[in-house]
């Protein structure tokens, strides 16, 4: 089968309904959906559709990847996404190593930058950064020949993370343009919702933040979304609330009163959804803290979609990492 | 690379022609149709297998299974390709074990398509036999791999390209050979 290098603009379309779109993958790093266009954004997300089947199957595995390294360096804890990650590149066939901060020569005082050189110098093909200083995969990305994924890095983005929410929005609702979507809580410190308000943004959705005063950036409105600090403002009329979790550990500057003020005004029962559209999605992109930003009733019952982002995240991880790969720039 | 166009290899009704025979063979070789799967190879390959199933329901009144695979996945070109290829969706919605199954591409050349596309059903099951049908069959072959159901044998050279136009992709259906230039 020929190669198509026809540009952006053919469509086709088959019986089930699948369109195509020629847009080509030419960056060799993710680094946030800041950078990205919708077209790019498009592209992972029909890619991460195709993937999905793949975790379906009874052998869930492709050769796609094989003989490929992926090393994954987390210098911040992660459940989710470094088994999501280590998952799809499994998937994949690419060969896997994981390294944390306490289990590596960092603890010897060892820099970044040091690290990075010595695992490129080993012939890996990706490295997968989670780090608490924004910028650290940039960082990376212009001193090594691998592709850089970045996996969180401090407040600023969590790409990944970013394109499983809108891939599980879109996948439930159709579409992302002209979505009214909400995103609940500490603003301040979530990386999660920069990379959502970037990619919904890009995909024409209509954001709206809500938080306390003292979670939520000064200038948030540049990034064109609507600020309000009332609850039942955000809820009412969305078609989507992303909650946030509450960063317990980053707490003790005095931002919040107490917890149970936050809960109070901010947290999400049964009782603060009556308003709410009855198709209305939540959700969250752990870890929750139950009975804090959601309640249990809620966070298990039939608007969540938490789980669904979860095994979404797998198939978003296999797009990027089977993207980058190609990627030469 | 531009291609210059040569000759016409098949029109509308030659196409027409020849995806009915190619379906009425495959009912000849496979007596149990509920056992019959016809799973298109994309692009060009899905619209022919639709084509073959809605004939094979005609003649038969019965009908096989359908599916369409993507190969992308598969290709044993990926390091050498400039871009990474798009992924499109595999659909596959039945169990492929122990069936007879027939897959339907546009154009048998190298045979690599074909390698993609039986690793590729075998992660999904064991069927009993795999046959394949093509459009046109130019030679050329680089691995040990023939079609059961053959449209047109067109013998080429290697600056020749062969172009499947179907109407679902391209607007109208006929077959041409073109020149690289």
């Amino acid at each position: 089968m020929a190669t198509t290098t026809l540009l952006n603009t053919q469509k086709k379309e088959s019986r089930w309904g699948m369109t195509k779109k020629n847009v080509i993958w030419k960056r060799k790093d993710l680094l946030g959906l800041e950078d990205l266009s919708a077209d790019e954004i498009a592209l992972i997300l029909d890619a991460a559709k195709s993937f999905k089947e793949v975790s379906t199957r009874k052998v869930k595995k492709v050769p796609t990847l094989r003989g490929k390294t992926i090393v994954s360096l987390f210098f911040e804890p992660s459940t989710r996404t470094r088994i999501s990650f280590e998952l799809a590149a499994k998937r994949l066939s690419a060969d896997t190593i994981g390294i944390t901060a306490n289990s590596s020569s960092v603890l010897k005082g060892e820099t970044l930058k040091d690290t990075a050189k010595n695992i490129e110098a080993m012939n890996v093909d990706v490295v997968i950064l989670r780090h608490s200083t924004p910028g650290a995969p940039h960082l990376l990305a212009k001193v090594l020949g691998p592709s850089i994924i970045n996996a969180g890095d401090g407040a600023h983005e969590h790409p990944t993370q970013g394109l499983l929410d809108l891939f599980t929005i879109k996948e439930k609702k159709g579409t992302l343009k002209n979505l009214k979507v909400s995103i609940i809580g500490d603003i301040a410190h979530s990386r999660v919702a920069r990379s959502n308000i970037w990619g919904l943004k890009k995909m024409g959705a209509d954001v709206t933040v809500c938080g306390p005063s003292t979670l939520m950036p000064v200038g948030i409105e540049r990034m064109g979304v609507k600020v309000t600090n009332d609850l039942d403002q955000a809820i009412e009329g969305a078609d989507v609330l992303n909650v946030l979790r509450i960063q317990v550990e980053r707490q003790k500057k005095g931002l919040l009163p107490s917890i149970r003020e936050y809960i109070n005004l901010f947290g999400i029962n049964r009782q603060r959804l009556k308003n709410a559209k009855d198709d209305m999605l939540i959700m969250h992109p752990g870890p929750i803290n139950r009975g804090v930003e959601l309640t249990p009733d809620v966070a298990d019952g039939p608007c969540s979609v938490i789980l669904e982002q979860v095994a979404n995240g797998i198939a978003v991880r296999m797009a990027v990492l089977f993207l980058v790969t190609g990627g030469k720039e | 690379m531009t291609l210059r166009g040569k000759s016409k290899l098949m029109t509308k009704e030659a196409l027409d022609k020849a995806v009915m025979r190619i379906s009425h063979e495959i009912l000849e070789k496979n007596k149990a149709i509920k056992d019959l799967a016809i799973i298109g190879i994309r692009n060009r390959g899905e619209y022919l297998a639709y084509r073959i199933a809605d004939n094979i329901k005609k003649i038969s009144g019965q009908e096989a299974s359908l599916g369409i695979l993507d190969i992308t996945l598969y290709r044993d070109d990926l390091t050498e390709v400039a871009e990474q290829p798009q992924v499109q969706e595999t659909r596959i919605d039945f169990d492929i074990s122990g069936k007879d199954i027939v897959l339907v591409d546009d154009v048998l050349y190298t045979g690599r398509t074909i390698r993609c596309a039986l690793d590729a059903l075998i992660d999904f099951g064991r069927p009993h036999r795999i046959q394949l049908a093509v459009l046109v069959d130019r030679g050329h072959r680089e691995l040990p791999i023939r079609a059961d159901f053959v449209g047109k044998n067109v013998p080429t050279s290697l600056k020749e390209v062969v172009e499947v136009r179907l109407n679902e992709s391209d607007g109208k259906d006929e077959v041409v050979i073109c020149e690289k230039e």
